[in-house]
């Protein structure tokens, strides 16, 4: 009875969003006041449905209920309770539901918080969420109803995939979801201005907070995801530039382009369409990474077992989304007018550099990842494009990005002189140059090219941020402690989530070079009582013993690992098989360090007590995710800027003024 | 500078950006890419005598074995229609496993056998390779010698 109810209420959601989509853009276009204020009921509606049939999902996974196709694939009697609800989101339909919980949520979120905006304003942005959720509750009853019946009712669930019974996938997802769903929000202001024919600085305002908590999601989901390969898959690695993690790197990749672009526009009300341009595709890519992942038509370790008829439907849904923004943007981006005029070295310049390199290492990842598809469709071959090529992308862009880093935010709006520039930062270029030579000493690069250069690089965004924050300061009154604390809690936010932000970049630059260059992997046969020397490290091989988990057994193998005659960790690496499902699941140990992990996994019995198994040093791992993490809080700072709260209590009294006349 | 001159500035700096990504993303895509080839179709010689290339297929049954060394395995993958032998040294994905379809990245040997530097099974258990699935199809249509008209590596 209850999966029968949450169908309902997906078919009553849809309804709404419908409705959704219709009224209140009408209503914007005819300057009908009742038809506008019906967005935000509808919005509310719309989340209300979607939320009755997740929980009714959650309920059927709680519940065991396999009478329930989707639930009788992907969980278990013996499932623990906190996999069961992870589980919702570890299939296709599932995840899709999440995924117009989300959109749902936006919607209203969207509703909640823009009191202060201009009515038609809101109503159209609404209007446009409301046609993005149509298109997946749409795909969603249509070709992936998650309430399925089965007939008979087996007696027990196949099980989660394994892989994805970890803590780590089950914030993934949602996380990711949360960021490709949330720049639907940006589209949407993207898009209703163009109807509105209104595209200026306010608008980058009210957009700006909404499109970088949208990238702070999507960076916490990516680098979550990107862990979770790490510790779970036992390869040791962290990025595959595998289709489905390109597949969220490019909207990542747009959409921080398009963070940098909202500044010029709200500051300088310059680089308007480009920036509504960016909106589109982020958006478009984020669709595209769901096309990608679920259509099947590449090779993908992450791909689900596909159905072409969900292929199709996304992709016409892609269509008609790219199709139909391109057009309006074609129609009314010309009336949009001139933005400021600037000079060739200006802080415009600067962000309009960063955007061009984010948008070509975007399609180079892109044709990358559909090279295999293009080669096909001309009956040259079945393809793959290897890893090196994307790192070699990658290499020929980033350092760029990341000297640009450090002159542009020291760099002034619309005009600049090369002169005042050489002399604020001149100490931040010496001391990264020491840096480098430093780091090329040949104890620290271990005769590598790329370690000097990507340490120098690190070093001098740490430096050109420090004297940065050092000039905002030097006017202020009292110590610097307490001048940054009266600035921060001031007007200085956005400012500071910047600085911190970048600072994450540096991180991360430091964790890639260093692992990248530095680590060390060994496969190896290894009987009880055996060590291994490596990287300073010793691992010893105790031998291995049955042990039995809730819904697996595993043979687990005691490894103590000593730096010199210390002991340092004990780990306890597992092979599991899960009673579920026949495949066997390697759970790596891993000892967390903030300069290193130490890192076994096992590989197979050999036969005699001895194994098969692959030892890891990764020096400065941690730094990549912490990196992605300071990033995200960077965002989270920036966001929580004064201004765009203040801005909108500036602008309510007027606002409603005019909404009253009307 | 006026504003004129300043965008064509502007845009040649943004044409020789273009120019020398595009130049440097294809002739990089040269070296890095590999082509994928059923077992028959290596069978009939039609693959890269120097080139890394993939190979793909189901793992034939009870043709595993590992070595004395412990650590380099050996097994055959078919297409059902022709055998490659396939030689990795290293840890085998979870996945893997007899009856499984793999991908295998490598060269091949004087010897004729494949010597994998990369064995890829995948996630999820029902899931199979889309080259793999097409080559057994192929196999089937086309019997055992019969080679898959499809032309590859022109």
């Amino acid at each position: 009875m209850i999966p029968e109810l949450g169908h309902l209420a997906l078919i009553l959601a849809l309804l709404l969003a419908i409705a959704q989509a219709g009224f209140p853009l009408a209503g914007s276009l005819t300057g009908n006041r009742p038809w506008m204020t019906m967005a935000r009921p509808l919005a509310y509606g719309q989340l209300a449905f979607v939320a009755i049939a997740f929980a009714a999902l959650v309920q059927a996974f709680l519940a065991s209920d396999f009478s329930v196709l989707y639930v009788a694939q992907n969980s278990n009697s013996l499932l623990p309770d906190i996999y069961k609800i992870s589980a919702v989101w570890g299939g296709h339909e599932g995840s899709l539901l999440l995924w117009a919980l989300m959109m749902a949520g936006w919607g209203a979120a969207v509703a909640a918080f823009s009191r202060n905006l201009p009515l038609p304003v809101v109503a159209r942005v609404i209007a446009v969420m409301g046609m993005v959720a149509i298109g997946f509750l749409l795909f969603m009853l249509l070709t992936s109803n998650p309430f399925e019946r089965l007939f008979p009712v087996p007696p027990e669930g196949r099980d989660l995939n394994p892989l994805l019974q970890d803590f780590g996938l089950a914030i993934h997802p949602p996380m990711l979801y949360m960021g490709y769903v949330g720049f639907s929000v940006a589209f949407a202001f993207a898009l209703a201005a163009l109807i509105g024919g209104k595209l200026d600085a306010a608008w980058a305002r009210w957009s700006r907070p909404w499109t970088t908590v949208a990238w702070v999601f999507l960076t916490i989901g990516i680098a979550l995801g990107s862990w979770w390969a790490y510790y779970e898959l036992g390869w040791g690695g962290w990025w595959f530039w595998d289709p489905v993690e390109n597949a969220s790197l490019m909207p990542w990749l747009v959409g921080t382009a398009l963070i940098h672009s909202l500044a010029v526009t709200e500051k300088r009300a310059a680089f308007k369409s480009w920036t509504v341009l960016l909106a589109i595709s982020a958006f478009s890519l984020s669709l595209l990474g769901t096309f990608l992942v679920r259509s099947g038509v590449l090779t993908s370790v992450h791909a689900f077992a596909t159905d072409p008829e969900r292929g199709l439907f996304i992709l016409l849904f892609l269509c008609l989304v790219i199709g139909g923004s391109l057009a309006l943007y074609a129609w009314r981006a010309p009336e949009v007018s001139e933005g400021g005029r600037f000079d060739l070295l200006s802080r415009e310049s600067g962000l309009l550099l960063n955007n061009l390199l984010f948008v070509a290492f975007t399609v180079l990842v892109l044709f990358g990842t559909l090279a295999p598809l293009i080669y096909e469709a001309f009956n040259l071959g079945k393809i793959s494009v290897g890893f090196p090529w994307f790192n070699k992308m990658f290499l020929a862009l980033a350092p760029f990005l990341a000297l640009l880093l450090g002159i542009g935010p020291a760099t002034r709006w619309k005009h600049d002189e090369p002169w005042r520039l050489t002399k604020t930062l001149w100490i931040a270029l010496a001391l990264s140059i020491g840096m480098l030579a430093l780091a090329s000493l040949p104890a620290i690069s271990g005769g590598d090219q790329w370690v000097p250069i990507g340490i120098a690089l690190a070093a001098w965004l740490l430096f050109s941020h420090l004297t940065l924050v050092r000039e905002r300061l030097k006017h202020k009154h009292g110590s610097w402690r307490q001048a940054m604390l009266a600035d921060f809690s001031g007007n200085g936010r956005s400012f500071y989530g910047m600085v911190v932000a970048h600072l994450g970049v540096a991180m991360f630059i430091v964790g890639v070079t260093m692992v990248s260059n530095h680590e060390i992997e060994k496969d190896l046969r290894m009987s009880p009582g055996d060590s291994h020397e490596m990287a300073g490290y010793r691992f010893e091989f105790l031998g291995a013993q049955k042990v039995n988990g809730p819904n697996y057994r595993a043979d687990q193998g005691h490894f103590i690992v000593y730096r010199g005659q210390r002991q340092i960790a004990e780990l306890f690496p597992e092979k599991r098989s899960y009673l579920g499902g026949g495949m066997p699941m390697t759970e790596a140990a891993i000892d967390a360090g903030f300069f290193r992990d130490v890192y076994v996994s096992l590989g197979e019995a050999v036969g005699g007590g001895d194994w098969a198994l692959r030892l890891y040093y990764k020096p400065y791992v941690r730094w990549i995710w912490l990196g992605a993490g300071l990033m995200a809080l960077g965002g989270a700072i920036a966001v929580s800027d004064r201004r765009y709260r203040t801005a909108r209590a500036r602008r309510t009294a007027p606002t409603e003024a005019v909404a009253a006349k009307a | 500078m006026k504003a004129r001159q300043k965008r064509l500035v502007l845009v040649g700096l943004a044409l020789i950006g273009v120019a020398g990504a595009t130049t440097l993303a294809l002739s990089a895509l040269q070296s890095n890419i590999s082509y994928f080839f059923s077992p028959s179709q290596v069978m009939a010689s039609e693959h890269p005598s120097d080139a890394v290339f993939r190979v793909g297929g189901v793992v034939v049954p009870e043709t595993v074995a590992r070595q004395a060394d412990g650590l380099t395995v050996r097994f055959d993958v078919t297409d059902n229609a022709a055998v490659v032998p396939v030689s990795y040294t290293g840890i085998l994905p979870d996945l893997f496993s007899e009856g499984q379809g793999v991908v295998a990245k490598g060269r091949i040997g004087t010897d004729g056998v494949f010597y994998a530097e990369e064995v890829l099974a995948k996630h999820d258990e029902s899931y199979m390779p889309p080259e793999v699935a097409d080559t057994l199809q192929t196999a089937h249509i086309d019997g055992i010698i019969e080679q898959t008209t499809e032309s590859l590596k022109q």
